[in-house]
């Protein structure tokens, strides 16, 4: 690794850093406490960012599969496999704060509405894509397996959620972009995705070089016992 | 000549499955009168899903047990040639499975025999589990544990053929008008060409060595 890159991972660790602080001290002392569902509703600021986290995540993880497939380079393969892992772990997140907000306020911690089921069904299709990887004979095999279900889960995800929303639907709509928040509010919300994006950036590329690492490792070890 | 044979005894064990799915469900739900109706359509496509899972398994045993994918590979065609003729076979056997099925099922639940909206929603929703299921098969079939990876692969993402399709077959169960199922019917044939183009593009992929 070079200076360059260590003065990027810096920055965006100075820039996480901050954001993060100013995502805490917004959402816990600047922002007023919401007059139907109380302090409940605090969880919302953490909530809606892992959710946008988690689909950018799988939306990497599909582009950079489509790359991996048509270039054939081990680095783009390295960022769709950490893209989802991380994807993986920020949709758990969602599945769990989700429920800690509806029980208070919906009264029952699950419901099959359009965007649970469809949460639900993209962490099932990438834990699939996880245990693909994991179950091949051999990487190579693992990545062209996981990259194919990266781009045919990713395509899912839209036609689930236009079934599931005419089936049925609960979950509070785009009020966001309705402007129904309170100015503070949408600042509040809009640090926060700042900060989680940050987050997310920060873990990809971590992970992502981690893996190329490993990689290299297991070539040199194959290349020593020959 | 035995590789037919072998198909017919997969037919046959995925018939048997399917039917004891079906009972099952009668048991677990309760049979008593009025408590059953509301479900059929779901016991129905459970028990449809989980035998074409079971028979997509076998779709590319034959081949990885004697090598004669590596001789099909040899052939100078498409890749999706292969993908095309393997997803006519699953899809011929899902239509066996589901025509012995259905017509059980619907005497066992004192539905009418005769639906040919039924059979409509059949065949679409069996396309789109043939789409996946080929595709999913070929991945399945090259990693460890293949009898368990290939329902993990292909159940979530056929979650809307199943929503849709039982969403179908409610409505025609009721006796409901065209209207009432033509949302899903569109959802079904949408699913079915954004697959089948899929798949057919990425298959290449899943089985180059």
């Amino acid at each position: 690794m070079n200076g360059k890159h260590v003065l990027r991972d810096n920055v965006l660790l100075g820039l996480g850093f901050v954001l993060m602080m100013a995502a805490l001290y917004m959402v816990f002392l600047y922002v007023s406490t919401e007059k139907h569902t109380g302090v409940v509703q605090r969880i919302f600021y953490f909530h809606v960012p892992i959710a946008w986290v988690s689909f950018l995540a799988f939306f990497i993880t599909f582009v950079f599969s489509i790359l991996y497939l048509w270039k054939r380079e081990t680095k783009w393969d390295a960022i769709a496999f950490a893209s989802a892992e991380i994807g993986v772990v920020f949709t758990t997140l969602v599945l769990i704060t989700g429920p800690i907000w509806a029980k208070p306020v919906w009264g029952i911690w699950w419901t099959w509405d359009a965007r649970l089921t469809t949460s639900l069904v993209l962490w099932l299709i990438y834990i699939a894509y996880l245990l693909v990887r994991s179950f091949a004979a051999e990487p190579a095999r693992g990545a062209r397996f996981s990259a194919v279900i990266g781009i045919v889960g990713f395509i899912d995800v839209p036609i689930v959620f236009i079934t599931v929303n005419l089936w049925r639907t609960q979950h509070p709509s785009t009020i966001i972009f309705e402007g129904g928040l309170a100015p503070s509010m949408l600042m509040a919300l809009l640090v926060c995705i700042a900060a989680f994006t940050v987050l997310y950036v920060i873990l990809l590329i971590q992970s992502a070089n981690l893996k190329l690492m490993e990689t290299d490792i297991k070539r040199l070890i194959s290349m020593q016992v020959e | 000549m035995l590789t037919e044979l072998r198909t017919k005894e997969v037919i046959v064990s995925v018939l048997v499955f399917a039917l004891l799915v079906l009972v099952i469900f009668s048991f677990a739900m309760g049979t008593g009168a009025g408590t059953i109706e509301p479900l059929a359509p779901g016991i129905l496509w459970v028990a449809l899903t989980f035998g074409g899972v079971i028979g997509f398994n076998r779709i590319f045993a034959v081949e990885k047990e004697n090598s004669h994918l590596e001789g099909l590979m040899l052939c100078p065609m498409d890749r999706a040639v292969i993908y095309w003729g393997k997803l006519a076979g699953s899809f011929t056997f899902m239509l066996a499975v589901a025509i012995v099925v259905t017509p059980i099922f619907l005497a066992l639940f004192n539905l009418p025999l005769f639906l040919p909206r039924l059979a409509f929603i059949i065949v679409l929703a069996i396309i789109g589990f043939a789409a996946v299921g080929t595709l999913f098969s070929a991945v399945a079939i090259n990693t460890r544990a293949r009898d368990i990876m290939l329902p993990i692969l292909f159940l979530p993402v056929v979650v809307p053929v199943i929503v849709a399709a039982v969403k179908a077959t409610a409505a025609v169960l009721a006796g409901r008008p065209w209207g009432d199922m033509l949302t899903w019917l569109q959802i079904m044939i949408a699913f079915d060409i954004i697959y089948l183009v899929i798949a057919t593009l990425v298959f290449e992929f899943v089985v180059e060595e």
